[in-house]
């Protein structure tokens, strides 16, 4: 093994790198709560809402689930701009890569996050809606105050697994050249010609993050468990 | 501003002279399926072995298996393939490195994508295949093995025809992911048809029908797997068995 290592190099890119990792975890709290927002929405239309919606909502579930993560970046990078500029007569608008990739994972894990919802709304008991009913709840406010908080309490460990998810898909912002972690990480690699210690050292953190995660997953499906 | 919508921009000639601009489509669709499907059916045997790894009695074996699924399931996939394309060939015994840098470009891209997901997505079915081990009622293996058999007789016999035909629907999903996850192999040069649908877009000023194309053609390759995935399940289901 000839290879020399110099762990210093990580401590001179630390700032920089400090940045990539708050872009990293900036993208993941948008993406995270838009995501769980849309994608409840999502689900309640696919279970209560009128029969051309629940088509429409699971053609863009099935549409998002269907194609590559980067592919739908560049959907937002390369096409949506010139769509902007249609719509709004500008000619010399941009859209920042910032925005590009914050829809495209705010909408990609929306898909995701609808499928865990509407698994968690099936995990209620159906009886549970008529009995609000006849409580004199109207349906939105069964639906608020009864279905969805046992629905998200019952599916909080995937909730957690599909943000793990997330996190490792914000890395492929790397294809539009976002500084998100990853991307900064490789810049300052490159420029110094230490990729060996910036993409183990990536590796590694990542690794105890998602670990993190996981721990966190195991916790709540104990504390459920244990009927709490 | 107005597009131009132009259909048959796909029976144009590329203006980098890589022939019709279909074929810049077809050619990454084919680098598509043959990476996917290879790293599915090596990472379908690998991850088999390592779920039943997690499930012996072994602690060293259990245990190395347990940190290979835990740490290639909790790190982005496309970090791996950065790991294995410019730090690995760095840390190999100097002639071995030296040996993968000098390969053909292409073939050394190649390789490195298969190998990344091939071990990436044995992680994931590994899992699966544990999960499905040990959703058998362990009074089957002791029934089995006070009949005689081996541990191995076990596993072949008992525990992983009932486990295959468990975790099928879950395996569905993971056998799309390769489809999807191998869209990072242009991140390093090979293009596939996430890749070569960029290229196309930019060489041919008709962005919007490239990645349309594109995106019908991911439909239809999920469609399939859905298809055959479904009929295998049906083909190996046990009468009487998980709902037949």
């Amino acid at each position: 093994m000839g290879y020399d290592f110099e762990w210093g190099t990580l401590l001179r890119a630390w700032p920089y790198l400090a940045e990539g990792m708050a872009m990293t975890l900036f993208l993941v709290a948008v993406a995270m709560t838009l995501g769980i927002l849309i994608g409840t929405v999502l689900a309640v239309v696919r279970i209560f809402g009128p029969r051309p919606l629940q088509i429409a909502a699971g053609g863009y579930v099935n549409l998002f689930r269907s194609v590559p993560l980067i592919l739908t970046i560049f959907w937002f990078y390369f096409l949506m701009p010139p769509v902007m500029r249609m719509i709004t007569g500008d000619q010399n608008l941009t859209i920042g890569a910032i925005y590009s990739a914050l829809a495209a994972l705010t909408l990609a894990e929306a898909a995701y996050y609808c499928e865990i919802m509407r698994a968690g709304i099936g995990s209620v008991r159906g009886g549970q809606m008529h009995a609000a009913m006849a409580l004199g709840m109207t349906r939105s406010q069964a639906l608020l105050s009864v279905i969805l908080p046992q629905a998200f309490r019952n599916m909080t460990p995937s909730l957690i697994n599909q943000t793990v998810a997330l996190l490792k898909d914000t890395s492929l912002v790397y294809v539009i050249s976002l500084n998100d972690f990853l991307g900064a990480a490789t810049k300052l690699g490159q420029r110094d010609g230490r990729l060996v210690e910036m993409y183990l050292f990536v590796a590694a953190v990542y690794l105890a993050l998602c670990s993190l995660g996981v721990w966190l997953v195991g916790y709540f499906q104990k504390k459920r468990a244990a009927g709490a | 501003m107005n597009y131009n919508w132009d259909w048959l921009v796909f029976f144009r000639q590329s203006v980098t002279g890589e022939g019709y601009y279909w074929e810049m489509i077809a050619r990454g669709l084919g680098w598509t399926v043959t990476i996917s499907l290879l790293s599915w059916f090596l990472a379908l045997g690998i991850g088999t072995a390592a779920g039943v790894a997690r499930t012996l009695r072994n602690p060293a074996v259990r245990w190395t298996a347990t940190v290979y699924v835990h740490c290639f399931r909790n790190t982005p996939v496309l970090v791996q393939l950065f790991i294995w394309y410019f730090v690995v060939p760095e840390l190999l015994p100097a002639k071995w490195g030296d040996a993968v840098k000098q390969m053909n470009p292409a073939l050394n891209q190649f390789l490195t994508v298969v190998v990344c997901l091939t071990l990436y997505t044995a992680a994931k079915a590994a899992e699966q295949v544990r999960a499905g081990i040990e959703s058998v009622p362990a009074s089957q293996t002791h029934a089995a093995l006070a009949m005689g058999l081996t541990t191995a007789g076990v596993y072949r016999h008992v525990l992983l025809p009932q486990a295959f035909r468990i975790v099928l629907p879950p395996m569905t999903s993971d056998f799309l992911n390769v489809f999807k996850n191998s869209a990072v192999a242009m991140t390093i040069g090979l293009m596939e048809l996430t890749g070569q649908t960029r290229q196309l877009s930019e060489f041919s000023a008709q962005p919007f029908e490239a990645f349309v194309a594109a995106t019908v053609v991911y439909m239809v390759i999920t469609y399939l797997v859905i298809l055959l995935m479904r009929w295998i399940e049906n083909r190996s289901r046990i009468p009487g068995y998980l709902g037949a």
